[in-house]
């Protein structure tokens, strides 16, 4: 039952930080998701963690014990990498025993556990198939119940359901999370998945450029989130440009482009400072009829609808020109909006976050890369 | 501004029938996507339509015009698929007028086209950088305004947006579509994100195991899907069976496990009394509330409950043994429930999709092969 521990590791590939000084504990039993784009660091942390990498500085600890010169093959990890090397010659159930035998285990109960394991990801009728007659998910499947049959308490996994179909991929990921929790093992999960981390994770770690953005429980991350990366990252927010124009104990009033005034719960920033204030889609309500402009009720005309199944989003653009995001949910959506249509929308002063402007401007920040 | 007639197609890979004949037609100026599970077939018929793949059978009419023993060059469309290729050697400006120079049009006429196009794509900024220097939006940008500068009005997009990050995805489909009405094109779109052919689409076509199951606009397939597995396939749903009790003009009686469930069945008169049916419900139309609904209401246990940001998913069994998902809006909930919470579904009647039982049983009609 391991945990792991890192301490301003860092891992430079040429000019690139691919991992940026980090420091984080994963707790004995927890299921550690890490979440982020295509060349944040993700599989580097995995690989790191798996001893294939060795960082530049920094120390990793797996129960405790520093491992930064301990080999691969004996740390207590198993790293799945998300191409799927699997033994071409042997069957898919030879695949998932390889391991567990090579380390001592009886047949029968090497294969007694592949079988369950092999039914979990839904292959237990291909056990006999060799991975050339696998598709691509099917693989990736093996790969997997070869990495759970390890028998490693530590599960490192790489884009676990990254090569599978939609539903397959929703099925899995409530399986993954019960396996994990009922074999008492420590996973860390990387994807680039926002649901998927959340609906599995115990917590989420987000990284960008190889930095840590914000570690927390997949509800703090989506309600708290402390940076404007993670609000944008995760869920669907519109950002506006403000200037703070006052503040009291219980608030803040920001004053938007060409004078429209919002009032937010934040109290944390001095009058006159340049701001960036979030806003969630589904915080933000749309009606038809337009009232004017009052604070956190803006008129504007609607300049796209999609449907996106059980949500409608509109896009609105307000009198002074920024435009704002709702989504409203499609049970209950009672007249019907159109492109063109004068509304108001608004929102809840405590359902916003405030943040610094940021010294490279909204766009730069947002950007994963 | 062509209009694409596709007549008995049939393509037969060894033993995998890819098309089974299929018959459809995409009106001029239409965005029509096409989604099915993994192997149903359907990059195999927009490869047919660009001319990259021959069919054994059948006939492709571009604009009335017989275009099956056409190569691809000759057909007019613009091709776009995920692996992006655009040449190495040449940066985004030559990338986007290539077409122009092989069809030995002199640079002087090159230059207007392509500008307005990478004004359109919003590249104007990136026209000396190289691929390698772009990030993955932008070079596919790039590669679907080279499609286009050739003076294609024919767009056939095979996953174009499936290499790209979440975030980047999203946003470029709405840029996609615009683009699409704004030039007056015609796009076929390839596509396994079910959000982003709701979000986008004219018309969705839903494919499996080679043949055509249903076509209609987004709304349609989403809320009043003709088949099941357009229930199943687009979005998420809940799957009931049970024996109609009571056959009226305006509804249905169902019994589920010894109670009762009133269904409206407009249109739907073919149900007799004592027939098997399958009722489907969305999960975000299940009403979860500690008080009971008026019809259709059933006492029930929350027994899984995860947190996806602006929803919640709960697994709950209802008091007859029925087992459900429902999906609620977190803003909706101060906290969310948890497992042994005891609470009551309410299944609305005219959120209820009533079908016959499938001749072949419910596994193998919801089935993905």
């Amino acid at each position: 039952m391991p945990s792991l521990r890192l301490l301003n590791v860092t891992k430079r590939f040429g000019a690139l930080k691919a991992l940026d000084d980090l420091t984080f504990e994963v707790k004995d039993g927890e299921y550690l998701c890490v979440l982020g784009s295509t060349g944040s660091g993700k599989t580097t942390l995995l690989r790191s963690i798996a001893g294939i990498i060795r960082p530049d500085e920094g120390e990793i600890y797996i129960d405790g014990e520093n491992v930064n010169n301990v080999a691969p093959e004996d740390r207590s990890a198993v790293y799945v990498p998300q191409t799927y090397a699997l033994f071409p010659h042997m069957t898919v159930i030879e695949n998932v025993t390889f391991g567990p035998l090579a380390k001592g285990s009886d047949r029968a109960t090497a294969e007694e556990t592949a079988i369950k394991i092999l039914k979990l990801v839904r292959l237990d009728r291909r056990a006999d198939a060799y991975p050339n007659e696998l598709s691509g998910g099917m693989q990736q499947r093996v790969a997997l119940a070869r990495g759970l049959a390890s028998g490693a308490k530590l599960l490192l996994l790489d884009e676990p359901l990254g090569a599978l179909d939609v539903r397959l991929r929703l099925e899995l990921r409530t399986e993954l999370r019960k396996l994990a929790k009922g074999s008492g093992l420590t996973v860390i999960h990387v994807t680039h998945d926002q649901e998927e981390a959340m609906t599995i994770g115990d917590r989420i770690l987000i990284l960008r450029k190889g930095r840590l953005q914000q570690l927390s429980t997949p509800y703090h991350v989506y309600n708290r989130p402390e940076k404007i990366f993670v609000a944008n990252f995760v869920g669907n927010t519109t950002f506006l440009e403000a200037i703070v124009e006052n503040r009291a104990r219980e608030g803040s009033t920001l004053r938007l482009r060409e004078g429209l005034t919002i009032r937010v719960i934040d109290a944390s920033f001095e009058p006159e400072e340049a701001v960036i204030v979030g806003i969630r889609e589904e915080n933000t309500s749309i009606t038809p009829e337009p009232r004017g402009d009052e604070p956190n009720r803006l008129s504007g005309e609607v300049t796209a609808v999609h449907f996106l199944g059980s949500f409608i989003r509109y896009v609105v653009k307000l009198t002074n020109g920024d435009e704002i995001a709702a989504r409203a949910p499609i049970r209950g959506a009672k007249k019907e909006i159109n492109e063109g249509d004068w509304v108001s929308v608004s929102f809840d002063p405590a359902n916003t976050h405030v943040y610094e402007y940021p010294p490279f401007g909204l766009q730069r920040e947002l950007e994963a890369s | 501004m062509p209009e694409i007639k596709v007549v008995g197609l049939r393509k037969v890979y060894g033993r995998v029938i890819a098309l089974n004949g299929i018959d459809l037609t995409i009106k001029d100026g239409e965005y029509l996507s096409i989604v099915g599970p993994s192997g149903c077939g359907k990059t195999t018929l927009i490869k047919s339509i660009a001319g990259v793949v021959k069919p054994d059978a059948g006939d492709i009419f571009i604009d009335g015009k017989r275009v099956t023993p056409l190569p691809i060059e000759d057909r007019g469309a613009g091709y776009v698929f995920q692996e992006i290729a655009l040449f190495p050697h040449m940066n985004v400006y030559d990338n986007v007028s290539y077409g122009l120079m092989v069809r030995g049009v002199p640079p002087p006429e090159r230059t207007e086209p392509v500008e307005e196009m990478l004004h359109m794509m919003n590249l104007e900024e990136y026209v000396t950088l190289y691929p390698k220097e772009l990030s993955g939006g932008a070079r596919q940008k790039t590669a679907i305004s080279r499609a286009l500068t050739s003076g294609s009005t024919l767009l056939l997009l095979d996953e174009p947006l499936g290499a790209l990050d979440l975030k980047v995805r999203t946003a470029l489909r709405y840029e996609l579509r615009k683009l699409v009405k704004d030039l007056g094109l015609t796009a076929i779109h390839v596509t396994h994100d079910q959000e982003e052919a709701l979000s986008i689409s004219d018309r969705i076509v839903v494919m499996r195991a080679g043949q055509i199951v249903e076509a209609g606009t987004p709304e349609q397939l989403y809320l009043r899907p003709g088949k099941i597995f357009t229930a199943k396939f687009l979005g998420e749903a809940n799957f009931i069976t049970g024996e109609v009790t009571e056959a009226k003009e305006a509804g249905i009686q169902v019994n589920v496990n010894g109670s009762k469930l009133n269904a409206s069945t407009k249109g739907k008169d073919y149900l007799k009394k004592g027939e098997a049916c399958v009722l489907a419900i969305r999960p975000e139309f299940v009403n979860l509330s500690s008080k009971p609904g008026k019809v259709n209401t059933w006492g029930c246990e929350v027994v899984g409950a995860s947190f996806v940001g602006d929803t919640m998913r709960y697994e709950v069994r209802a008091e007859n043994g029925v087992t459900l998902l429902v999906k609620t809006l977190t803003t909706n909930y101060e906290s969310g429930l948890e497992a042994g919470d005891k609470m009551c579904v309410t299944l609305p009647d005219e959120n209820l999709l009533v079908y016959r039982q499938p001749e072949e049983g419910l596994e193998k009609a919801l089935s993905l092969e």
